[in-house]
This record gives C-alpha cells, structure tokens and sequence, in this order.
C-alpha cells in the first residue's frame, strides 16, 4: 500500500503545478499527508530517483519530475545506473 | 464522408525534447517522415483529428484507470510534462459535440469512459506540434500503463467501432495513434531498442496481418518491445479502423537517444472522394 502512496504523491505533484510548488517549497509538509515508511519519505526528501525506481515506482513518474527539477536525461539516466553524473 | 485518413506515429518525449541528442543520421529520418505525414493528413483535407494516444499518468492513477477514455471539451490543455518534451503548456481546440457522438456511437460495441476534463500530455501534443496542426481535436486516452490494460484484441475492436461510427458522418475524419514501438522508457535500460519486435510488427501492421498480433503474450510483448511495446495498442486500433488497409512506412529508426523505436506510418484506407 505504501508505494501505492509514494506514486500517488508523484502522480499529484506532476500533473498539478500547485502541487509540484509545494514539492519545491514545503516539502516535508506535503510529504507528511501521505502514509509513508521513513525510508519513503527519506527517498522524497532527497529526491532520491535511484532508491524510488528500485522500490518500484514507475519510471514515467520519475523521468519527467527529473525533466521539472531541471535535471537532464542522460545525468537522470546515469542516477538510475548508479553512475553519479 | 467519415474516415479519410488512418496513421501511426512514435512520440518519443525525445523527439523534440533532446533533438539534437541523437545523430542526424538517425533523427533526420523522422522529422522528415513527420513531414510528409503532415502533407498527407492536410491532402485528406480532415475536419476534425481523432488521436489515440496511450496514458502517461497525466489524467489516471492506480486509483481509477480506465481502459479506454474519450475526451468530452472544446478545449483541452497540455502538455502536463513540458520540461520532458519541451513544448510550452497550451490550449488546444476540442470537439465536444462529435467527441460525444463518437463516444455514444462507439459505445454500442466496446465499454468505454468519457471525461470532459482531460489533460494532454507529449503522447498527443507532440505530435500536433510536429504536424504543425490546428484542427479540433477528439482525443481516446488508451490506457498501456498500469492496472489492466485492456487486450489487444479489444483495441482492435475499438477502432472496428470507430470506423463504424464515424463512416455515419458528414464531417470528414482522420485518426492518428500515437505511441511505440519498442521502448524502455525513462528506466536504466532506456536505448535499447526491440528492433526484431519492430519490423515483425511493422510488416503486420502494414500488410494487414495485424490479426497475428491481437494475441500477443502479454509478458513476451514486454520482453522483447519493452514497457512502452504496450503502446502498440493504439497502432492496433488504427489497423482495426483501417479494416486491414495496407500502408507506406514513411520512417523505421532506432534512435536509442531517444530511448525509441521510432516509427511512423499511413494506411491506404478505402474512401469514397
């Protein structure tokens, strides 16, 4: 069920530009009102796309946040690698 | 009149959010091929474009995830993903009143859902920003995600029904699918690239043997085309509204930059002027 709430943040945060502002600005808060384990809500914090991947979240929930953040594909790409661009 | 046009197009986010990315060699192929499918969707002089295009979590969560959505506006906005592929959030111009018409008339032969507020993302814009197209747009969200996709089967009677609806009208009709080939999407083994499922594919899907594919083993299907290989369902139901018609292949490119099997086709359908 818990990474059920982990997609679930990411799903609101990418399609909703308030939500993805929260992300930026308050986001312990926003992490707070999902039901997550600590190692979720650590993964959030630091943005953490390696760790989210291997839990399970779906990669289109991943890829375009990293495109929002500012990240570029292939630097994504090699943080899903375990290569640290 | 109804439907005067059928074709199918990869919408790798790539395309047009790192176009510089891969080797001319390699892109050139397919930007030229979206422009000859432009002067071939404006020669079928359509009024209105119906586009099949796969979910990518913009509208659907696990919560609730159809498997096939017509959008119900005259106004839609898009894309949800813009950073992705690079194209700046905008309005583009619906249908409502034949998008609810295709939905009634559809709805006859295959269970369907209807939005009326439906967000777009690269799976639909990027395409209408290739072709460089304004007309009103009737948008099937097809769901290849997660959940339960429908089978492939059922796409294809998802266009039989289509084609069925639409060949009622006055108004003149093409469809665009949106979506594949083989693709690993955003995930460590992005690049490579199915090409064996591809041309097998392709070949079926251009000689109307499409039958060959409308049983496909789900987990083989994955195998060998990857996650986003379930985006063939929407190239499945332009064969299905196409009634087998044969087609061109107007591009065939791995571009493993673009994490894509990149294709785009037209089907030769059969129309009365």
């Amino acid at each position: 069920m818990s990474l059920y709430e982990v997609q679930k943040l990411l799903f609101h945060v990418n399609r909703d530009p308030k939500m993805f502002d929260r992300f930026l600005g308050e986001r312990e808060t926003l992490i707070a009102e999902y039901r997550l384990t600590e190692e979720e809500q650590r993964a959030l914090l630091e943005t953490d796309f390696r760790c989210l991947y291997e839990m399970g979240v779906h990669s289109l929930l991943l890829g375009p946040l990293a495109a929002t953040l500012g990240m570029s594909f292939p630097d994504y790409l090699a943080i899903l690698r375990g290569n640290q661009p | 009149m109804s439907l005067v046009g059928a074709f199918a197009a990869s919408h790798a986010p790539g395309i047009t959010g790192r176009p510089s990315l891969p080797p001319a060699s390699e892109s050139e192929p397919i930007f030229s091929a979206y422009d000859k499918l432009r002067g071939r969707l404006e020669a079928a002089r359509p009024e209105v474009l119906v586009v099949v295009s796969p979910e990518h979590w913009a509208n659907f969560f696990l919560d609730n995830m159809p498997s096939f959505c017509v959008g119900i506006a005259d106004e839609f906005s898009g894309p949800t993903d813009e950073k992705f592929v690079n194209i700046p959030r905008q309005s583009v111009r619906g249908y409502a009143r034949l998008a609810r018409a295709l939905a009634e008339g559809i709805a006859e032969d295959v269970d369907l859902s209807t939005s009326q507020e439906m967000a777009f993302d690269h799976g639909v814009v990027l395409p209408l920003h290739l072709l460089r197209i304004e007309l009103p747009v009737i948008p099937i969200i097809v769901n290849c995600l997660a959940g339960m996709p429908a089978p492939l089967h059922r796409c294809y009677a998802l266009g039989v029904a289509l084609r069925r609806t639409v060949d009622r009208w006055p108004e003149r009709v093409a469809l665009l699918g949106t979506g594949g080939l083989s693709h690993w999407p955003a995930m460590p083994e992005s690049g490579q690239i199915g090409i064996d499922f591809d041309r097998r594919f392709l070949d079926a899907f251009l000689n109307g043997r499409i039958e060959s594919f409308l049983r496909y083993p789900q987990d083989k299907l994955e195998a060998e085309a990857g996650p986003g290989g379930h985006e063939i369902r929407t190239w499945i139901t332009v064969a299905g509204a196409a009634n087998r018609a044969r087609g061109l292949l107007l591009a065939y490119q791995p571009v493993p930059a673009w994490s894509t099997g990149c294709a785009v086709a037209a089907l030769e359908i059969e129309r009365d002027g």
